[in-house]
């Protein structure tokens, strides 16, 4: 479990970066994800659901897609010059059956 | 030909693994479950003995006045489910309504396990700031069926200098 590792780019969930100074904003970033296990982790899931405990297979979907979805929105404010995001939320929504989405959003700064 | 009485015993048999199967597993994953339950019970509890020094709050703004040296997002997720008889004690309460007891202690595992992989992940960080706990549903192919509670976490976790 490695947090997002994206060294030149500063991911907070606090409207600033504490201990740093915003110079400029860029406006919203965000990313997407939808992610859906494959049949042989439903199996081991509904195997694992009879005597109960962590459900590893639906854990990792769920850490994929967040990695995924930070990337996407890290991208994004690359993209844009920025050098930090700020005010990271996640948001989740079921969209399909035994599908997952995950959306990452946040405001693309620069920070000094 | 066939003997009547044979007939008998098998209709018996049938009726047994019919019925009496579904029964025997409810006993047997609901002793397992319990033990399941009761493990991650005394390492949820070890390790946040361990962890104890490190406070989460759900705050945004931080008064300490103290001079930050880093700051960096950290998630966590976990997914965790019943055990095939309390998921049926659950299906029997939402019958006749009321509060399923088992689905606290479901929901405070998850929860309580995803706080946990948050501060294992900020090795040498003072404080995680702004928690945030996200609920998500996994829906299956099967209509009703709650295959688990999944969690995610994330939070700031700020090192002081």
């Amino acid at each position: 479990m490695t947090p997002p590792v994206l060294n030149d780019i500063v991911l907070t969930n606090l409207e600033t970066v504490p201990g740093r100074q915003i110079v400029e904003h860029y406006g919203l970033v965000s990313g997407s994800t939808v992610r859906a296990k494959h049949v042989g982790r439903d199996i081991a899931a509904s195997l694992k659901n009879l005597v109960g405990g962590e459900l590893r297979g639906y854990t990792e979907l769920l850490q994929e897609a967040r990695k995924e979805s930070t990337e996407r929105m890290v991208a994004q404010a690359r993209a844009l010059g920025a050098n930090a995001v700020v005010n990271i939320r996640y948001s989740t929504s079921s969209v399909a059956q035994g599908a997952a989405e995950l959306y990452a959003y946040g405001t693309a700064v620069k920070i000094a | 030909m066939d003997d009547p009485s044979t007939l008998e015993t098998y209709d018996w048999a049938i009726v047994l693994l019919v019925y009496g199967l579904p029964v025997l597993g409810l006993i047997f994953f609901g002793f397992i479950g319990a033990h399941v339950e009761k493990k991650h019970y005394a390492s949820i509890r070890a390790r946040e003995a361990a962890t104890a020094r490190l406070p989460i709050m759900a705050s945004r703004t931080l008064e300490s006045g103290r001079t930050v040296a880093e700051a960096r997002l950290v998630v966590a997720e976990v997914m965790i489910s019943h055990d095939y008889f309390k998921r049926f004690l659950a299906q029997l309460r939402n019958f006749f309504g009321g509060r399923i007891r088992s689905y606290d202690t479901l929901m405070d595992r998850a929860r309580r396990e995803a706080l946990l992989r948050l501060k294992e992940q900020s090795p040498g960080a003072s404080i995680i700031a702004n928690l945030r706990l996200e609920t998500v549903c996994i829906s299956t192919q099967r209509k009703n069926a709650i295959v688990g509670v999944s969690i995610v976490a994330y939070g700031t976790a700020i090192r002081y200098v």
